[in-house]
This record gives structure tokens, C-alpha cells and sequence, in this order.
């Protein structure tokens, strides 16, 4: 096994009593990519949050690389820089252009040139097929190309490790594709991953691991073919039996 | 209508005009800053501090410019802090817009939705810069057109500034007609000078709003 990455011992995540994470300890492995299933309100998108301390935390610890990410502490703006996060709602920012986006955290947080960055932006910008739309506003995006957008805005930070959080959630189904098709890519070229979904055709494609999580639990930890063919509780197979339709008889009344 | 009146004492109108423009816009930049402060502590919820900001948002909003003069004028020195009538109209003005100001970019502020803090603090910005280079600029072109009012309307309130004898457009006017009774032309010529002053505010308050709508976010 590759060598550790990030590491969660007893994550314990409360919003007043309501327990959203309870004691969830796994280990993510450099080039790994884990995807996070589970019903909605199940604590996925918290610990993401969580790991990227945009929460604070009620017990357990983080550690990125034997780093502990602590919620208010002074390094953590370094610590951020080092794992990557893709939102739901794509969240450039609407007053820059797609290429000051990107720009903005390695010249401002990092200090890198910008020559460098800008070459480098634009190569990647061209990985995801957008190297024309460098100077294009947010709004003149449509939703799929602001995510690609975001993802490589997130890249250009050189980050150990991504995190994404229900990224085509809010995208047309045709735009669904062009984003997934990125992160595959990033799988393929050994990005660390945690990628919270509810394209299930696309976990089986690129987990290496699926977690599966209900009301703050880790219920299942298994490679992509035991859970989709094989799950193990009998919870895990409801869920999943909610992404399969039968086709329906004819004279069956609705 | 005399005309020859009106050309006589045009002189000391362009001068009062200049002092209520000096001490307008003197005392409006020192409300932008207070404005601006107080907005930061109430937006980042800075404990004790964001309740003396509303505390003064209150006091300040809610009692008359005149009032607020009055008091700089005559309570201060008795505790000991001189006050000239300059030094008074830029402090008056000052409390009063400093809350309206605050209010203004507040409410810029609070219509960025969080998760713009959020995603710049992920990308590894500190807060003040992600404050800075995210927040800032968005707050600022969405409270443009709540800050271009609130200019106008502070320059208007320099009117009651004649009430701790500085000798300003409303003054001069009120001395012209007492002295002369020739009200109709110190009126007509009052209006005129808020006119200049204003009119420039407002148009160019208004290109603005237009330039940030449209050009600010691209197209």
C-alpha cells in the first residue's frame, strides 16, 4: 500500500446535539481516490467541510501528512493549500475573469510569479478544453465549464490531494459528463481524491474505495465491486436499489 | 427679479458654496471610513465591538443632524474639548453619515453568500485576503448605489450647518435676506448652488451605477 496521506481518527461532528459525525476514523493513501455515498443529510458534504476545517469539530483529529489541520489555527491557510475543494455551486468568484480566478490564491497566498502561474493556468485550462474562455466572465459560463473552471482554479495550488463535494449535483445531465471526464483524468494522472457523489455509475468507474456513510456512521469501507455487487448491510442494498428502475408493467397502476 | 442684486453677492455665494463643499466632502470621507470599519466589525461579528457599533448606528441614526451639531458645539467644551464651527460641521457630519455608510456596505457585505468566504479560504487565502481581493470588491459595486444616495443626502443635511454659525450657503442666504429682505434672489440663488454642488453628484453617481451593472461582472 502507498504511503498515508490524510488520516481521520474519531471525527466527531455535533451542530448543537444534533451528531452529524460520529467517531469516523479511516485513512486516505497518496493516489487514492475515495468516494463518499450515502442518503442525503447523511454527513458527506460536513466532512468534507470538516477536513478542510471550514467547520470547527467537536472531537477527533485531522492530519494531512502528520499535519493536524485544527479549525482557527494560525497555519491553516497553508494547510488549505495543500488539499484542494470543489463545491457543489462552483463558487468562482463573479468580479474576475476566468483567468484572474485562477490566478488570484497561487499569487496572493503562494507568492509564485505570475508568468509562471499564467503559463500554467493556461495549460491547464486547455487540459479541460476552456483555453479560450481565459478571459470570459463567470456568468458567460454555463455551469459545466465554471466547474471545470473551479477544478482547475484548485489545481493551480498544487494540492496534495482533491476534495469534491457533489460537484455535478447542480449541472445539466449533459454537463454531468464533461466534468466527470476531468476528475478522470486526475484519477488517471494519480490525484488523491475524495469525491463525495450520487453518480453511481461513475463511483463503480473510478473509486478505488466507496464509503458508505448513514446518520454520521461509516456503515460500509469496501472496494467499488463488493459494494455495488455485494454490499454487506442490508441498509447499503436499499440505497442502492434506489439508482435501478425496473421497467414497469404495462398495465401496472401508479 | 434684481439682477444686479444677485451679481453683486454671486462672490459670497461661490464662497460659502466652497465651504459647505470643503466641510461636505471632508466630512463625508471620514464617514466612509467609520462607515466602512463599523460595517467590518458587524460583518465579522467582532464580539464587543459590533455592539458599540450598533449602538451608535442607533444613536446616530435616529436623532437629527441639528441635534447632533448642537451637541458637538455646545456639550463638548464643557467637558473640555474646544470646538471651532469647521471642526464641528466635518465632526457632525461625520457621526451622521458614519452610520448610514456602515449600514450601506453592510448590506453589501451580507448579500455575498458565504460560500464565497468559504471557497476563497479553501484555495488557502487568509481571511484579509480573501476579504480583500474576493469579498471587498463585490460588496463595494453592490453598495454603490446606496452609497451614491447617502453622498447626496449628506450633502443636502449641510444646510442645517448655519446653526452653529458657519458660514455656508444656508447662512449666507438668511443673512442676505435679513439684511436686505430680498428673499425671492438669496433663495433662487440658494437653490442654484445646491444645484451645482449636487447635480454633478448624482449624474456621476449615476454612470457609475450603470458602469459597475454592466461592465463590472463582464459583457
Amino acid at each position: 500500500m502507498a504511503e498515508e496521506l490524510l488520516k481521520i481518527e474519531h471525527l466527531t461532528k455535533r451542530f448543537d446535539d444534533n451528531t452529524v459525525l460520529d467517531d469516523i476514523s479511516f485513512t486516505v493513501h497518496k493516489g487514492e481516490v475515495i468516494v463518499v455515498v450515502g442518503p442525503s443529510g447523511c454527513g458527506k458534504s460536513t466532512m468534507l467541510r470538516c477536513i478542510n476545517a471550514l467547520e470547527p469539530i467537536q472531537g477527533g483529529k485531522i492530519t494531512i501528512n502528520g499535519d493536524e489541520i485544527v479549525y482557527g489555527s494560525k497555519n491553516l491557510s497553508s494547510l488549505r493549500q495543500r488539499i484542494g475543494m470543489v463545491f457543489q455551486s462552483y463558487d468562482l468568484f463573479p468580479h474576475l475573469n476566468v483567468l484572474d480566478n485562477i490566478l488570484l490564491a497561487p499569487t496572493k497566498a503562494q507568492k509564485r510569479k505570475k508568468d509562471e502561474v499564467t503559463k500554467e493556468a493556461m495549460e491547464l485550462l486547455k487540459r479541460v478544453g476552456l483555453e479560450d474562455k481565459a478571459k470570459s466572465y463567470p456568468r458567460q459560463l454555463s455551469g459545466g465549464q465554471k466547474q471545470r473552471v473551479a477544478i482547475v482554479r484548485a489545481l493551480c495550488m498544487h494540492p496534495e490531494m482533491m476534495l469534491f463535494d457533489e460537484v455535478t449535483a447542480a449541472l445539466d445531465p449533459e454537463m454531468v459528463r464533461e466534468v466527470l471526464d476531468v476528475m478522470l483524468g486526475l484519477a488517471k494522472r494519480g490525484m488523491t481524491m475524495i469525491i463525495v457523489t450520487h453518480e453511481m455509475q461513475f463511483a463503480k468507474a473510478i473509486a478505488d474505495r466507496v464509503l458508505f456513510l448513514e446518520n454520521g456512521k461509516i456503515i460500509e469501507d469496501a472496494d467499488p465491486d463488493t459494494f455495488f455487487e455485494n454490499p454487506k448491510t442490508e441498509r447499503a442494498k436499499q440505497f442502492l436499489n434506489i439508482f435501478s428502475f425496473e421497467r414497469s408493467k404495462e398495465n401496472e397502476e401508479i | 427679479m434684481n439682477w444686479d442684486f444677485i451679481w453683486e453677492y454671486l462672490p459670497l455665494y461661490k464662497d460659502a458654496a466652497l465651504l459647505t463643499v470643503k466641510i461636505g466632502w471632508l466630512g463625508i470621507a471620514i464617514a466612509i471610513v467609520i462607515g466602512f470599519l463599523c460595517a467590518i466589525a458587524l460583518y465579522f461579528k467582532v464580539p464587543v465591538l459590533r455592539r458599540i457599533v450598533s449602538v451608535y448606528i442607533e444613536i446616530s441614526r435616529n436623532t437629527p443632524l441639528l441635534i447632533q451639531l448642537f451637541f458637538i458645539y455646545y456639550a463638548l467644551p464643557k467637558i473640555g474639548i474646544p470646538t471651532n464651527p469647521e471642526a464641528c460641521g466635518v465632526a457632525g457630519l461625520a457621526f451622521l453619515g458614519g452610520s448610514y455608510m456602515a449600514e450601506a456596505f453592510r448590506s453589501g457585505l451580507e448579500a455575498i453568500e458565504p460560500i464565497q468566504m468559504e471557497s476563497a479560504l479553501s484555495l488557502g487565502l487568509e481571511k484579509s485576503q480573501a476579504l480583500r481581493h474576493v469579498i471587498m470588491p463585490q460588496a463595494v459595486s453592490i453598495s454603490v448605489p446606496a452609497f451614491v444616495a447617502n453622498v447626496i443626502f449628506l450633502l443636502k443635511e449641510t444646510s442645517v450647518f448655519s446653526a452653529v454659525s458657519l458660514m455656508d450657503l444656508m447662512f449666507t442666504a438668511k443673512d442676505l435676506i435679513g439684511l436686505y429682505y430680498k428673499t425671492t434672489e438669496s433663495l433662487l440663488m440658494l437653490v442654484v448652488f445646491y444645484l451645482i454642488i449636487l447635480l454633478p453628484v448624482s449624474i456621476l453617481g449615476s454612470v457609475l451605477e450603470r458602469r459597475l451593472r454592466h461592465a463590472g461582472f463582464g459583457s
